[in-house]
């Protein structure tokens, strides 16, 4: 007996130290695996950049930011302006067709979900028109608009309008018949309903579309630029082209890539925020 | 039976749906008289149309037979006189325990009183089913019972003529069904509300029950008998269960589920 409980301290403190252990394994699982997925992805662009002399390297690459970044917001004339303010104009771009296409695409939805004949009737055209390349709309825009600015924020429009308008029609199809059943015994009126019963229960879907769309809407917009000229970063990665300065358009993926990341993880918080 | 005491009368009531496969008969020649105050429970087989009875009583699907009129007025559609608790609480998981009660004590009373007394109102209904503290919890974050005592709160709130519950506790474990069993013993006793209950556990319709309606194996289903209960309130589950009477009235129950409509095997 005595034997034992004079055991049990250095039991547990042998204890509490493999449980530390095991603890620091598992941190060290998740930390792992990026790392070294990073790693050998920059060995990998190095051992190109060594075989292809006009591809710079991770460091050149890192380089040439350093000196872009120490003046984002300069402006030489409407050609040549600062990756601060290129990253914006493709942002404002992206939220005012995506703005418009919430404004209209999300009522809409509502509206499809909720009569089965406006779905039946709007199914054929949007059953055809959602798989055209958003780019495909880009002509009609400027036949339209006689722009360049309107005609790229209507391909935004055009481009992020369909998950919307289809994923809150599926969340409205799914609100479950014992909500509607609660609101039919409680008597609410119509607003009432849609804004204590309808609304919360479609959130979950309907934000589904938007961080669909928004990822849609940030990969067509540097396409759109391309096309369109003038700012933006798809702009700047084709002026880059022509300089050849490969090293900025590297940069430019990069950010692309990046801004694109923060804005679907945005919106993932803010979808967590509303389970239920 | 004096005539005012009809409180809910079913006459003739016969349910058919149609379906993909055709029209199927649910109930046919439904004839029940619900006294006020009366505790009802209607008990049979799954799939004999207990529930699509009370959703008849509730005005969420209309007969398409005959007539059910509520304290005088023909029932064409649910409305807050008769307050519904849901096989499966039905809460709206967004909206706090307090606020799912709010909703609907705005709606019955907004129009006549203050923001102060729904609140009071509010507060009391969950104070009835012994909630008060979890009042600010969301349904996800409180127990299954605690669930279904809120939904009780909710329906009881609106003062409904009459309450109607759809298998209330089947979704319960024993101990906290007989819990929530005894609760509301105590508050129907306290509201003298008048009560339909679905339910297919017979010690639950003997324990509650003034009368207990049995229906027979579905489709077409008809009410096979109707049992009084006539054991004194206020019941004590274990003073009962030394009761004879109480195991006479039990054994009829189970002698027409097992003997009369033996289910048909699945």
């Amino acid at each position: 007996m005595l034997k034992f409980s004079a055991a049990l301290p250095a039991n547990i403190a042998a204890e509490s130290i493999r449980m530390r252990r095991r603890k620091l394994q598992a941190h060290a699982m998740q930390v792992l695996p990026p790392l070294l997925g990073v790693l050998l992805f920059l060995l990998a662009w190095q051992m190109l950049a060594g075989f292809r002399s006009d591809l710079p390297g991770p460091g050149a690459t890192w380089d040439a930011a350093l000196t872009l970044f120490a003046d984002p917001f300069y402006e030489n004339g409407p050609n040549d302006m600062g990756i601060g303010w290129n990253v914006l104009h493709s942002l404002a771009r992206v939220g005012l067709g995506f703005g418009m296409a919430a404004v209209v695409g999300i009522p809409l939805g509502f509206i499809v979900g909720r009569s089965a004949f406006i779905s039946g009737m709007l199914s054929p055209i949007m059953g055809l028109l959602r798989p055209v390349s958003p780019l495909a709309w880009l002509p009609i825009g400027l036949l339209v608009f006689q722009k360049a600015e309107p005609a790229s924020i209507w391909v935004i429009f055009i481009s992020s309008i369909w998950p919307m308008i289809l994923n809150t029609a599926a969340g409205v199809r799914q609100v479950p018949q014992d909500y509607l059943n609660v609101a039919r015994v409680l008597n609410l009126s119509e607003w009432k309903v849609l804004t204590t019963i309808l609304f919360p229960a479609v959130l979950p879907y309907l934000l589904t579309g938007v961080r669909l769309a928004i990822g849609v809407a940030w990969l067509v917009i540097v396409a759109a630029e391309m096309l369109t000229g003038g700012t933006g970063l798809g702009f700047w990665v084709w002026d880059e082209w022509n300089n050849l300065n490969v090293a900025h358009i590297l940069i430019a993926i990069f950010v692309v890539g990046l801004i694109g990341l923060l804005l679907e993880q945005t919106l993932v918080l803010l979808a967590r925020r509303f389970e239920y | 039976m004096s005539l005012s005491k009809k409180f809910v009368e079913i006459s003739d009531v016969g349910m058919t749906f149609e379906t993909a496969k055709g029209s199927f008969t649910a109930l046919k020649n439904i004839n029940l008289t619900i006294e006020q105050g009366e505790f009802i429970t209607l008990i049979g087989h799954s799939g004999c149309g207990k529930s699509t009875l009370l959703n008849l009583i509730a005005g969420l699907t209309l007969p398409s037979t005959g007539h059910l009129i509520c304290a005088g007025r023909e029932i064409a559609g649910p409305g807050p006189d008769r307050g519904v608790v849901f096989q499966n609480h039905s809460l709206l998981p967004w909206l706090t325990c307090y606020a799912n009660v709010y909703l609907a004590v705005e709606r019955v009373f907004s129009a006549s009183e203050s923001k102060a007394q729904l609140k009071a109102r509010t507060d009391a209904a969950l104070a009835l089913v012994s909630l008060s503290h979890a009042a600010q919890k969301r349904p996800n974050e409180i127990s299954g019972g605690m669930k279904q005592r809120v939904g009780i709160a909710r329906a009881l709130a609106m003062e409904p003529r009459v309450l109607l519950m759809d298998e209330p506790f089947g979704a319960l474990d024993a101990l906290t069904r007989a819990h929530l069993q005894d609760e509301l013993l105590a508050i129907v006793a306290k509201t003298q509300s008048t009560v339909v209950m679905v339910t297919h556990d017979v010690d639950e319709a003997v324990l509650l029950s003034d009368r207990i309606v049995m229906l027979s194996n579905g489709p077409a289903a008809v009410i096979g008998d109707i049992l009084t209960v006539d054991l004194p309130r206020p019941r004590e589950r274990l003073a009962l269960a030394e009761n004879p009477a109480y195991h006479q009235l039990r054994s009829s129950v189970l002698e027409f589920l097992y003997q009369k409509e033996k289910r048909p095997a699945a």
